[in-house]
C-alpha cells in the first residue's frame, strides 16, 4: 500500500506546499519541520522551474527567488536526505516534466525512492502523457499523482480509476494563487471520484483561509495550500517557520471541526 | 506525418495541465471535422486570396543571382501578404475555425509582433475580441507593432516575467487560457505547443510549399535543389518545407538564430545548441541547463528569440531530412542590408537569417541549380532597430 495513505489516517489531511530554496534551503528545512510539528499530514516540496506555466505570480516569484539563490535538483535531494532523519510523514515532489526528464527520468525517480520521496506531482503531465513516467514510478514505488480539474468532466472517472497515492483536485480554472471565493461545484467532482476509486482526494488551488479549508475538507479528504504559505516566506524570510507553524495549526484545527 | 497521439517520432505530445485537456481535444475534433468541410475550405480560400492576397509571388531574384554567380535564386514573397508576413495564413485558418467552434475571443502570444498583428487583424475582420501577450522587452523592440495591434482593437498585455520575451509571452498566454476556456481560443502562432497545434499550424502554413511547387514547375519545369527558411518555432519553415518532404532530392534548410554565436550563451539556435526536453506542451529540442531549467536565449530578432523548436522540425532533424544551420546577428544584418540594396526588398530580420545562409551557399552551387528562399515577412518593423545596431540613433 502506498505510504501516502498514512497522510489521510489522521482526519482530514492538511498538505502545505513549499518551494525548495525560497529563500534558502536552511529556511525550507525549518519551515518543513515547523509544518510537521503543527499538524501537517503530507509535505509537498516544489522543485523550482524557470518557467512554471501552472503557477500564479506568488509561486512564480518563489521559483525565481529559489533559482537565483542557486538551488538545484541535487541540492534538494540532499535537503530531503537531511529531513528524512526526523520527518516521518509522507513527502512528495511537485515540479515540471522537464526537471525530471532532463535529469534522466530513471535517475530522478530512483533517487526519489532512495531518499524517501513518496510521490511525484507533475502539473504538465496529463493522463495522456503519463506513460512517459509511470512505468519508472511503478518500478521504484513512487506514486505518480493524478490531477483532476473543473474542466475534466467526462475524464474524471477515467483518471480516478487509475489514480495512485492521492488525487489532486484543482479547485478552480487558471493558475495557483489565493482566491477570495471558489465557485466550482467540487462536491459533484469528488462524488464521481469516490464512485470510481478509494484513493483519497485533496483539493488545492486558491485555498488560504481556515474557512475555505473547512469547506474543502467537508467535500474531500484534505486541502493543499501553496501561495498563502509562500506569501509568509516572502514576507518573513528566515523568520517564516514560526508563522508557517501557526498558520498550519490554524488550518488543521479548522479542518477538524 | 503526425501520428494519432500528435507525435513526430519521439517529439510532440500534449504536456499540458489537465485543465486544458478537454480544450485541446475539442479543438482537435473541430479541426478534423472542418478541414474536410467544403464550406470551411471555401471560406478560408476566399479569405486567403481576396483578403490576404494569396497566392504570394515566387520572384526570380536576377540581380542577386548574377551577383552571387551560383545557383538561380527565387524568393517566395510572404512579405507581400496582408499584414506583411506569413503569419496571416495560420491566423485566418485558426480564427475561422474558432468562430465555427462558437468562440468569441482570441488570445495570442507574439514575439516580433507579426503574429499579434495578424491575430488582431483577423479578430477585427471576424468581429472577435482579442488579447495579445507580448514580452515587455519586445514591446520596446517592436513598439510600432504594439501600436498597430491597439489600432486594430486588440488589448496588448506586456509580460514582465522571466526574460520578458517570446517564451514568457507563450507561458502567459497558456496561463490565461487555463483561466478562461469556454469562450476563448488560443491562437498559437507557430508549429509548437501541445498537439494538435503543431499539425494545425503546419497545415495552414503548408500553402507556402504548395504554391512554391506549382510556381517553380511552371517557371522552371523542375523542383528546386534547396529550400531555405528561417526557424524560430518554425512555422514559415515547415510551411515552406512540407510539400517537399517527399521529394528527397530537395534540400530543406532551416536557418536558426545564433545570436552572438553558437559558442556563446547569447544564442537562440535550438537544434544546434539544445537538447531534448519537455516544455510548452511538447517534447522537442530546447536550450536548457544541466538541470532542465530553460535557458534565457538571445537573438537580435524578436521573432526567433525562442528557446525551443517545433516538434516536426526536431523530427526532420533526427531523421536527417532537413538541415538546421546557425546564422549570427551580424550575418543576418548584413543580409538585411544586402537584399535591400540588391533587390530593393527589405526583408524582416527573421527572414534575413535565411537570406544570409543563401549568401553562403549560392556561390558554391552551379547556375543550373535552383534555390528558393522564403521571405517570411517584410522588414519595416526592423528598420529602426537595425539602424541602431549600426550606430545610427533613429527613433520611430
Amino acid at each position: 500500500m502506498s505510504n501516502i495513505r498514512k497522510a489521510f489516517e489522521n482526519g482530514k489531511a492538511f498538505i502545505p506546499f513549499i518551494t525548495c530554496g525560497d529563500p534558502d534551503l536552511k529556511t525550507t528545512a525549518a519551515v518543513v519541520r515547523a509544518a510537521v510539528e503543527n499538524g501537517a499530514d503530507l509535505i509537498e516540496l516544489g522543485i523550482p522551474f524557470s518557467d512554471p506555466t501552472a503557477e500564479g505570480p506568488v509561486i512564480q516569484a518563489a521559483n525565481i527567488r529559489a533559482l537565483n539563490g542557486g538551488v538545484t535538483t541535487d541540492k534538494i535531494f540532499d535537503l530531503v536526505r537531511e529531513l528524512r532523519k526526523d520527518v516521518k510523514i509522507p513527502m512528495v515532489f511537485m515540479t515540471y516534466a522537464n526537471v525530471v526528464f532532463s535529469y534522466g527520468s530513471e535517475r530522478f525517480i530512483s533517487t526519489c525512492s532512495e531518499i524517501g520521496i513518496d510521490g511525484l506531482i507533475l502539473p504538465d503531465v496529463p493522463y495522456e502523457e503519463k506513460e512517459e513516467f509511470l512505468p519508472i514510478c511503478r518500478k521504484y514505488g513512487v506514486d505518480l499523482i493524478s490531477l483532476i480539474a473543473p474542466t475534466s468532466e467526462n475524464r474524471i472517472a477515467m483518471i480516478a480509476k487509475e489514480a495512485e497515492g492521492f488525487i489532486y483536485v484543482v479547485s478552480s480554472l487558471g493558475v495557483t494563487g489565493v482566491r477570495s471565493e471558489i465557485k466550482t461545484d467540487l462536491g459533484a467532482i469528488t462524488d464521481i471520484i469516490r464512485q470510481n476509486t478509494d484513493v483519497p482526494c485533496a483539493i488545492g488551488f486558491g485555498i488560504s483561509t481556515p474557512e475555505q479549508a473547512a469547506k474543502m475538507a467537508a467535500v474531500s479528504d484534505g486541502a493543499i495550500v501553496g501561495s498563502a504559505i509562500i506569501k509568509l516566506l516572502e514576507k518573513y524570510g528566515a523568520d517564516a517557520p514560526k508563522y508557517v507553524g501557526e498558520y498550519v495549526k490554524s488550518m488543521k484545527e479548522a479542518m477538524a471541526v | 506525418m503526425t501520428n494519432p497521439n500528435g507525435r513526430f517520432g519521439i517529439h510532440g505530445g500534449q504536456y499540458i495541465p489537465e485543465t486544458l485537456m478537454n480544450a485541446v481535444i475539442e479543438l482537435e475534433e473541430a479541426y478534423n471535422y472542418y478541414k474536410k468541410d467544403p464550406e470551411f475550405n471555401r471560406e478560408l480560400t476566399e479569405l486567403l486570396n481576396e483578403y490576404a492576397g494569396r497566392p504570394s509571388r515566387l520572384y526570380y531574384a536576377e540581380k542577386m543571382t548574377k551577383d552571387l554567380g551560383g545557383a538561380k535564386i527565387y524568393l517566395k514573397r510572404e512579405d507581400l501578404n496582408h499584414t506583411g508576413a506569413h503569419k496571416i495564413n495560420n491566423v485566418l485558418g485558426q480564427a475561422l475555425l474558432a468562430k465555427k467552434m462558437g468562440k468569441t475571443r482570441l488570445i495570442a502570444e507574439t514575439g516580433a509582433g507579426q503574429h499579434g498583428v495578424a491575430t488582431a487583424t483577423a479578430a477585427a475582420l471576424l468581429g472577435m475580441e482579442c488579447v495579445v501577450f507580448m514580452g515587455e522587452e519586445d514591446t520596446i523592440r517592436q513598439a510600432l507593432n504594439v501600436y498597430k495591434m491597439r489600432l486594430l482593437g486588440a488589448e496588448v498585455v506586456p509580460v514582465k516575467t522571466g526574460t520578458a520575451t517570446l517564451k514568457d509571452a507563450v507561458s502567459e498566454a497558456m496561463r490565461e487560457w487555463t483561466s478562461r476556456i469556454s469562450d476563448t481560443h488560443y491562437c498559437l502562432g507557430s508549429v509548437m505547443g501541445p498537439h494538435p497545434f503543431p499539425t494545425i499550424v503546419r497545415d495552414f502554413q503548408a500553402v507556402i510549399s504548395k504554391e512554391i511547387k506549382e510556381q517553380i514547375m511552371e517557371k522552371e519545369g523542375r523542383l528546386p535543389d534547396a529550400v531555405l527558411a528561417c526557424v524560430g518555432g518554425g512555422s514559415n519553415a515547415i510551411g515552406s518545407f512540407y510539400h517537399f518532404i517527399e521529394d528527397k532530392d530537395v534540400r530543406l534548410i532551416g536557418c536558426e538564430a545564433a545570436g552572438r554565436g553558437i559558442d556563446t550563451f547569447e544564442t537562440a539556435a535550438t537544434v544546434n545548441t539544445g537538447r531534448v526536453g519537455i516544455f510548452h506542451g511538447m517534447k522537442s529540442y530546447f536550450c536548457q541547463d544541466e538541470y532542465g531549467q530553460i535557458a534565457p536565449v538571445y537573438s537580435i530578432s524578436a521573432g526567433l528569440d525562442y528557446p525551443g523548436v517545433g516538434p516536426e522540425h526536431a523530427y526532420l532533424h533526427d531523421i536527417g531530412r532537413a538541415e538546421y544551420v546557425p546564422v549570427t546577428d551580424d550575418e543576418a544584418v548584413n543580409a538585411f542590408e544586402y537584399l535591400s540594396r540588391t533587390e530593393g526588398i527589405i526583408p524582416a530580420i527573421e527572414s534575413a537569417h535565411a537570406v544570409a545562409y543563401a549568401l553562403k551557399i549560392a556561390p558554391e552551387m552551379t547556375p543550373d541549380q535552383i534555390l528558393v528562399i522564403t521571405i517570411s515577412g517584410r522588414g519595416d518593423k526592423d528598420c529602426a532597430a537595425i539602424a541602431r545596431y549600426r550606430g545610427e540613433d533613429i527613433h520611430e
